[in-house]
């Protein structure tokens, strides 16, 4: 052998010597943790809602009963009104149902006719990509994921209540009391909590979350489930649409390229992701 | 020094005082039992996800790295060292994988343990505990 | 010196026991709070800040006069507040310490204060306000002390103080700008959403706070053998005069700007105010009232013949103390939140336990400064014996 290629050989073993403990502690210091297999993926997360379908199903509300009780949100059950409840001015909202012209006041002209101005339409987080809510909340416990999904950490939150403050479409709710009083076991007589998901405490801001926690293991949101459910024996196309706005090939894309939609308060630059086809 | 009496006196009344619990537990041997787990029983109830000892040391540090890597990042599987994966999930009795398939009664382990130490955890202010109404 | 609140007359023994019952009761009304939460109070889903940022708010102006004391004494050499400087400080401790109290007791989770400096945020505005309260809190507590022991010994302030005086200057500025900046960086809160506010803030601050000092002088100098000097007194009485009546010039340039552009949504919440929106008037007897006291105060402070009468100018103080109390510590935050962002007018009464709450923060206040300005005159009074 030549001294030469000797040398290479002999340097590059022991540069290999070297690199075994280094390999294992590359290994040791990997990460433990990583996505479920199966999570739905996306670059942007967001919602279309076509309100003329919504509204002929007049009184629907299969969606925010879905997330509701999926979610663990006292209150909101149609037709079961808490008596327990102490003062509405307290309640928890993830997504509900407002008059038109509240949702889009500079739609809602003089001349247009009070039915319609009263309209109920689905109202929820926009999760925007400009979120005020994460710019002011002062401990990150209000982010916005690497999918646009803009999620609170419960875990985190001193109940400060800024974010609410901020949010310009009055998407987040506080808990002004313990949750947990509005539900079974912990009040007899009155609905089951959803033991596979947690209640809130006392004194933190929550809101929608697009379902993250479903996104990740692999399942649509919950009140897109809801909607698909009602419209499947109409067979027409549901509702509600869900997907990656920044998939060409998504229906959400689709009808965002093809649909004119709006969108709440576009004019504070906040460009949230929850499109409205009136 | 002024009232050094007073000084030294108050100083001592301090120390036993604080140290008080200790002397009590000496004297009457009230030192409790050490608890005793149940241990999770079913199929993928054999071992834990990671060494006893190290999960008696670190499952609170392990919990809190979990609690972020699941709420904060998109990441919801852990890879255990012998290769097998977890759910890292604290609510959903019904993802394989997930805390409570295997620990399905809190009130024998975690507790148990944390009443002996007087630790108090708030996990369960929101989370709730498989099969406790 | 700390030894000298410690020994006292009947009538100050008399003060420090009843302004700890009243902080016993606020203490006990809170305990009810921290166990059931925030439902307790009047805040809702819709007015999501009462009335303990409110104080908040205020306070912090109050604690940013001090600047205008200190500066007129230390960088403009203005010797007749050299006795008022340490009154003005100690003020400011106070209010510092008040505005901590009154974030705390706002906090849903107030176990979890720290969660503020364990995960410093830098673009919020909330994080930022924490850094510089508590950093003024620490300046004004390094200087007051420094310059009072300098003074007990006879000697000048040392020389390390001065460059932390001149800091204390422009941070006093930037506590009630910072605060400004909580409300005025809101996109849609379009009440709040003005330039303007910060200045507005200050100027306010400038009379409050001098207006609180003048009468806390008055009751010194009536009580105790101290007396921070009448020339002083005056010189603050402009100040506030001059201070209050830039303020009513703001508002109304706001006011002018909002009518005359006549966006509606902006209008919305002036008229809640002043006239109230579909029948609901709670803010409207208070916004008039304020305005009521800034003209009867405006009177009394600019007139030079009612100024220089102590007896009116007490009167003159109370008016603006009261007009910015109701502007600042009520108006201005509830205001910004009717009509909400879904159009809904929901109205705000503090229920009992937020007023012994607040109350109690108020005692605890008047507490430290009761102790404080103890000290601060025993020194006064053993140089003068």
């Amino acid at each position: 052998m030549e001294r030469r290629s000797f040398l290479k050989w002999a340097g590059l073993g022991a540069l290999g010597t070297a690199a075994a403990p280094l390999a294992t502690a590359i290994q040791k210091s990997a990460p433990h943790v990583q996505p479920a297999a199966g999570e739905l993926k996306a670059k942007r997360w967001a919602m279309v809602i076509d309100t003329r379908k919504c509204l002929k199903e007049r009184g629907c509300t299969k969606c925010i009963e879905a997330c509701d009780q999926g979610h663990n949100v006292p209150y909101l059950f149609p037709g079961r009104r808490l008596p327990l409840l102490s003062n509405p001015k307290h309640e928890v909202k993830w997504d509900w149902k407002e008059p038109f012209d509240h949702v889009f006041p500079e739609l809602s002209g003089p001349f247009l006719e009070p039915a319609k101005k009263e309209e109920p339409t689905l109202v929820m987080c926009n999760h925007c990509d400009d979120p005020p809510c994460v710019r002011v909340c002062p401990t990150q416990a209000t982010f916005k994921r690497a999918d646009g999904i803009v999620m609170q950490d419960l875990h985190r939150c001193i109940g400060c209540r800024y974010c609410m403050v901020a949010c310009p479409f009055g998407s987040r709710s506080f808990n002004w009391e313990d949750p947990r009083q509005y539900f079974a076991p912990w009040t007899p007589g009155e609905p089951e909590a959803n033991p596979d998901f947690p209640t809130r405490t006392k004194g933190v801001v929550e809101k929608c979350t697009f379902c993250a926690e479903r996104l990740d293991v692999g399942e649509m949101p919950l009140c897109v489930e809801a909607c698909a459910k009602v419209f499947a024996p109409l067979g027409t196309s549901p509702a509600m649409t869900f997907g990656d706005r920044d998939d060409p090939k998504s229906p959400v894309a689709q009808i965002l390229r093809t649909a004119n939609v709006v969108r709440r308060k576009p004019e504070l630059g906040t460009s949230p992701n929850v499109f409205y086809i009136l | 020094m002024y009232d050094t009496g007073k000084i030294l006196g108050g100083l001592a009344i301090f120390v036993v005082l604080i140290t008080a619990p200790a002397w009590y537990a000496l004297a009457t041997g009230h030192r409790g039992a050490p608890p005793k787990l149940e241990l999770p029983a079913g199929a993928d109830g054999k071992h834990c996800i990671e060494s006893s000892s190290f999960m008696r040391a670190e499952h609170m540090q392990l919990l809190d790295d979990w609690r972020d890597s699941a709420v904060r990042g998109l990441d919801r599987d852990y890879l255990a060292a012998d290769g097998e994966t977890y759910r890292i999930n604290l609510s959903d009795t019904r993802q394989s994988g997930a805390c409570f398939r295997c620990h399905s009664h809190p009130a024998q382990f975690c507790d148990k343990c944390h009443a002996y130490l007087g630790v108090e955890p708030y996990c369960w202010d929101c989370h709730q505990r498989p099969g406790e109404k | 010196m700390l030894e000298s609140a410690l020994r006292g007359s009947r009538r100050y023994w008399t003060l420090i026991t009843g302004l700890l019952v009243l902080i016993a009761i606020g203490a006990i009304a809170y305990a009810g709070q921290f166990i059931h939460g925030l439902g307790l109070t009047g805040m809702s889903r819709d007015v999501v800040w009462g009335l303990y940022v409110s104080q908040l708010t205020f306070l912090v102006g109050v604690a940013a006069s001090a600047v205008m004391v200190v500066l007129p004494y230390y960088l403009h050499h203005f010797k007749a507040f050299g006795k008022m400087t340490i009154l003005g400080e100690f003020l400011a401790i106070t209010a510092v310490v008040m505005c901590i109290l009154f974030v705390t007791v706002d906090l849903g989770q107030p176990m979890r204060f720290m969660n503020i400096f364990l995960h410093p945020t830098p673009h919020s505005m909330l994080f930022w306000d924490t850094v510089v309260l508590f950093g003024y809190l620490t300046l004004n507590v390094i200087i007051s002390r420094a310059t009072l022991r300098a003074e007990r010994a006879g000697m000048p302030p040392p020389k390390w103080v001065k460059p932390l005086i001149y800091l204390s200057v422009p941070w006093a500025v930037s506590i009630h700008t910072v605060t400004a900046f909580l409300y005025c960086g809101l996109a849609g809160r379009t009440f709040w959403e003005s330039a303007i506010l910060a200045p507005r803030f200050l100027a306010s601050a400038f009379a409050a706070g001098p207006a609180l000092l003048i009468l806390l002088a008055l009751v010194v100098r009536r009580t105790t053998k101290f007396d921070p000097g009448l020339q002083a007194i005056d010189k603050l009485a402009e100040i506030v005069a001059y201070a209050m009546a830039i303020n009513a010039f703001f508002i109304l340039l706001e006011v002018f700007t909002t009518m005359y552009s006549h966006v509606p949504e902006d209008i919305a919440h002036y008229t809640y105010a002043y006239l109230g929106l579909h029948g609901h008037t709670m803010l409207v007897p208070w916004s008039w009232a304020s305005v009521t006291l800034a003209v009867v105060a405006l009177v009394l402070l600019i007139v030079p013949r009612f100024r220089r009468n102590h007896k009116l100018l007490v009167f003159g103080c109370i008016a603006v103390y009261g007009s910015l109390w109701i502007d600042k510590g009520l108006a201005m935050v509830l205001t910004g939140f009717v009509p909400s962002p879904l159009d809904d007018v929901t109205q705000y009464y503090p229920t009992g336990r937020e007023l012994l709450i607040a109350l109690g923060i108020y005692a605890l206040g008047a507490l430290v400064l009761t102790v404080l300005y103890k000290i601060a005159i025993s020194v006064r009074e053993e140089l003068q014996a």
